[in-house]
């Protein structure tokens, strides 16, 4: 789909005033996982706000990525009471065990983005690790991770993103809120 | 809290026979979800006439996932750390009159029973008077909320005069339960006399401080109380108007709001003429895309408006909020506890707390505890009852050096300190907040520097860059305490964190970088020796810093198995198979990989 298309069509449907710029903004990351450069253009002309000012707050929002993500992004808990308990480690192991380094997130295959995160507030499973298929569609929490578990488990993650083309078709191995209880 | 047949009521449900499992983020994550199908699939096999039933969760972390089986005839029993496995087999011993697998009961019905919760400290000394339904109703149920006198207190505020709504709160001297403790009814008071055609209220839900999650669980547990809460701070300042602010990052959590603002709304707690007394009022969930200075008041309302960065205040919010109109902001369980003092009256509230402080707060109690989780307990409550009689005190062999409280925005107090009693102004004396009421607890296996770094690269990480002392302030006490634990400090260093840190505190904009340098404040105050020991040792006493400390094989233990040479990431342990291993240390990146990997416990750091 074409940013600066979609950018239109959600702007038609609820409207061009400053206040809904973020609102604007997550659509756009829901669709394209990330914000495409063209969509922040058209943004910035539709709402009649600088480019520098979208930009401002693309950047300012943890939410907002401006790159796109690998297939399955991990996020490792770096609040207290996780880092207290390793998360260093387990986050240094990880990134050693797929090759990551020079402040780089991503894999060159695409396959893993592996970056730090606030407290999930589950911290009786410190130090925890999300994992997020970058559409959304599964959602693995691991705790009580020590580093040998993290790398075999990052592992396990990059041959999972390459045995699958698509999301969705793969038996979870953990918990999965796709289909929340209700 | 409840009275003694609603809460049979609900505990056994209509069918007489009710199976809670609490679906909450904490207790999905822990693997409540598995637990539930397995108890579904348990129900169907067994033909049992029970009630499989959702719940929020208790805050008892430590035990999740659980799950609570009451059968009318025999006590409701609660099963911790449940494995989808077990499900079966626990509810037929149970169906056997067989509860010697539980791990509590509600209450006894013979003294051979496991122990009641009420004879249990972590239950016993609490005070769950704004929590008293979490795990208990299905938080998507207005009408579980309504059966527990919800909604009662928005009537009752309705049949008053603003004037006397203010007042009410004011008597019940409520205090702000989010962070710094301004009085509740002060706010409510300044926007009302603003002369307005609109004005607005919000809920702040944006729980920031890792370790703090008490918001979360209310929310997703009991979300009605608190839009009853926000109903009436609306209805008392005269708003048309409110938002609850959450995460995007918080998915359940906003959609039990969003679902609680439908079924309100359907009930006609919400919307025109409410309840018949001419009020109009409506709520609107707002996801923020996730900023911690978005906690602070006039960051949130920028957020709100589709921008970002906090500014000077005054003018207050109070006057002059959101798109320029009065608006009155308040934290999630402030507004849950307005809701229960409504429904239960002043007296009720009043009988708890301190002097100065009333009624009880919510506390994350995390780190180095043996029960994680979240307690409630009267403002006043010794530091010590909450870690180490409630929580359990440290895991075997730890010793308990500090409590953290009141994550980035807190401080350090240290174990001698543990008789305080925590209210706002004895923990702002001791240079910790109260904050949100996140509670880390630090042992001896963690260094008090590096703790300080943590929460410095936090709030580096997090300042939003708009002035000059937090931007730049903060980026040079991280550089000095990275100095520090890597051994390159001197004791001028330490000097100039001290002064820096309070001339921070001193000129920044927001309460962010005001409170920023607390964390490195307090733990000079208290462990300034590590501190020196580090700079004129070079030595971290804890070994946590990792450039301070060398791993070592002890030749006397070495049975060369070859297993940390495998595991090493750097190959920097050199050693043939039988030999004793070396470690090299020009190699090492100090990872800890292979002292996990030692069989032998031959690897030690030093």
């Amino acid at each position: 789909m074409d940013p600066r298309g979609f950018v239109e069509s959600v702007v038609s449907r609820i409207g061009t005033d400053r206040s809904k710029l973020i609102n604007i903004l997550q659509e756009v990351q829901r669709t394209f996982r990330y914000l495409p450069r063209e969509s922040l253009e058209e943004v910035s002309r539709r709402l009649g706000v600088s480019l520098a000012e979208v930009l401002n707050v693309a950047t300012f929002y943890h939410q907002f990525r401006l790159e796109p993500v690998g297939k399955y992004v991990a996020y490792v808990c770096f609040g207290t009471a996780c880092y207290l308990r390793g998360s260093s480690e387990v986050y240094e192991a990880m990134r050693r065990a797929v090759g990551l380094n020079d402040g780089k997130t991503t894999t060159e295959d695409g396959s893993l983005t592996i970056e730090k995160a606030r407290c999930f507030g589950c911290c009786s499973l410190a130090p925890v690790v999300m994992v997020v298929s970058s559409d959304g569609s599964e959602r693995y929490v691991h705790g009580k991770l020590t580093p040998i578990e993290s790398r075999r488990l990052i592992l396990s993650y990059k041959s999972r993103a390459a045995s699958t083309a698509g999301f969705g078709s793969i038996a979870a191995a953990g918990y999965s809120e796709k289909d929340t209880v209700r | 809290m409840l009275p003694q047949a609603t809460l049979r009521k609900i505990l056994y449900g209509s069918k007489g026979f009710r199976i809670r499992v609490p679906i909450a983020s904490c207790t999905l994550a822990a693997g409540a979800e598995e637990v539930y199908r397995r108890v579904r699939r348990a129900v169907e096999e067994l033909k049992l006439d029970a009630e499989v039933y959702t719940v929020g969760c208790t805050g008892l972390c430590f035990m999740d996932p659980w799950i609570e089986i009451a059968k009318e005839g025999q006590p409701p029993a609660l099963y911790g750390n449940v494995k989808p496995d077990q499900v079966p087999q626990i509810l037929k011993r149970y169906l056997e009159g067989d509860l010697s697998g539980a791990t509590a009961v509600r209450f006894k019905t013979d003294s051979r029973d496991p122990p009641s919760l009420d004879e249990l400290d972590y239950w016993r000394l609490q005070t769950r008077y704004v929590s008293r339904n979490c795990g208990l109703i299905n938080p998507e149920s207005i009408e579980d909320y309504v059966e527990t006198g919800g909604y009662s207190g928005l009537k009752r505020a309705l049949s008053m005069s603003r004037e006397k709504v203010i007042e009410e709160v004011k008597a019940s001297g409520l205090r702000g339960r989010g962070g710094a403790g301004f009085p509740t009814w002060f706010k409510w008071k300044v926007a009302y006399e603003q002369k307005s055609d609109v004005k607005y209220v919000i809920c702040n839900g944006d729980e920031g401080d890792p370790g703090a999650f008490m918001n979360r669980l209310l929310a997703e547990s009991d979300p009605h109380r608190v839009l009853e809460g926000l109903i009436i701070a609306g209805y008392a300042i005269g708003a048309t108007k409110g938002f609850i602010f959450v995460r995007a990052e918080k998915p359940l959590m906003a959609d039990r709001l969003e679902k609680a603002v439908n079924d309100a709304r359907r009930a006609g707690f919400l919307g025109k003429n409410i309840l018949d007394s001419g009020f109009d009022f409506d709520v609107e969930v707002y996801r923020s895309a996730g900023a911690f200075v978005c906690g602070e008041e006039t960051a949130l309302i920028a957020a709100i408006e589709g921008r970002s960065r906090p500014r000077q205040r005054p003018p207050y919010p109070a006057t002059s909020g959101l798109w320029g109109k009065p608006t009155v902001i308040n934290n999630v369980e402030t507004l849950a506890h307005v809701a229960t003092i409504f429904q239960s009256g002043v007296a009720e509230f009043t009988k708890y707390g301190t002097e100065k402080s009333k009624g009880t707060k919510m506390f994350c109690v995390t780190g180095a505890v043996k029960r994680t989780g979240v307690y409630e307990v009267p403002v006043g409550t010794k530091i010590k009852t909450l870690v180490f009689d409630i929580a359990g005190g440290p895991p075997e062999g730890r010793k308990v050096k500090a409590v953290q409280i009141g994550g980035p925005s807190g401080g350090c107090i240290p174990a001698e300190l543990m008789d305080l009693e925590m209210d706002y102004e004895s923990l702002q004396s001791y240079g910790a907040i109260m904050g949100s009421g996140g509670l880390v607890v630090i042992d001896d296996g963690n260094c008090m520097v590096d703790v300080a770094k943590f929460f410095t690269g936090f709030t580096l990480a997090e300042s939003c860059g708009k002035c000059l002392p937090c931007r730049v302030g903060m980026k040079q006490l991280s550089n000095i305490l990275e100095k520090i634990t890597s051994g390159t400090g001197t004791i001028d260093d330490i000097e100039l964190a001290q002064e820096l840190g309070e001339s921070i505190a001193k000129s920044s904009l927001c309460a962010l970088g005001g409170t920023a340098p607390n964390p490195i404040l307090s733990t000079l105050r208290y462990f300034k020796h590590e501190y020196v020991e580090h700079v004129v040792n070079r030595r971290c006493p804890a070994k946590v810093c990792a450039k301070l400390v060398k791993y070592v094989i002890d030749p006397a233990l070495c049975r060369g198995c070859i297993q940390c040479a495998k595991t090493c990431p750097t190959g920097a342990i050199s050693g043939s198979p039988g030999e004793v291993h070396r470690v090299r240390e020009e190699l090492c990146a100090k990872c800890g990989q292979c002292l996990i990997a030692c069989p032998f416990g031959a690897i030690r750091k030093v």
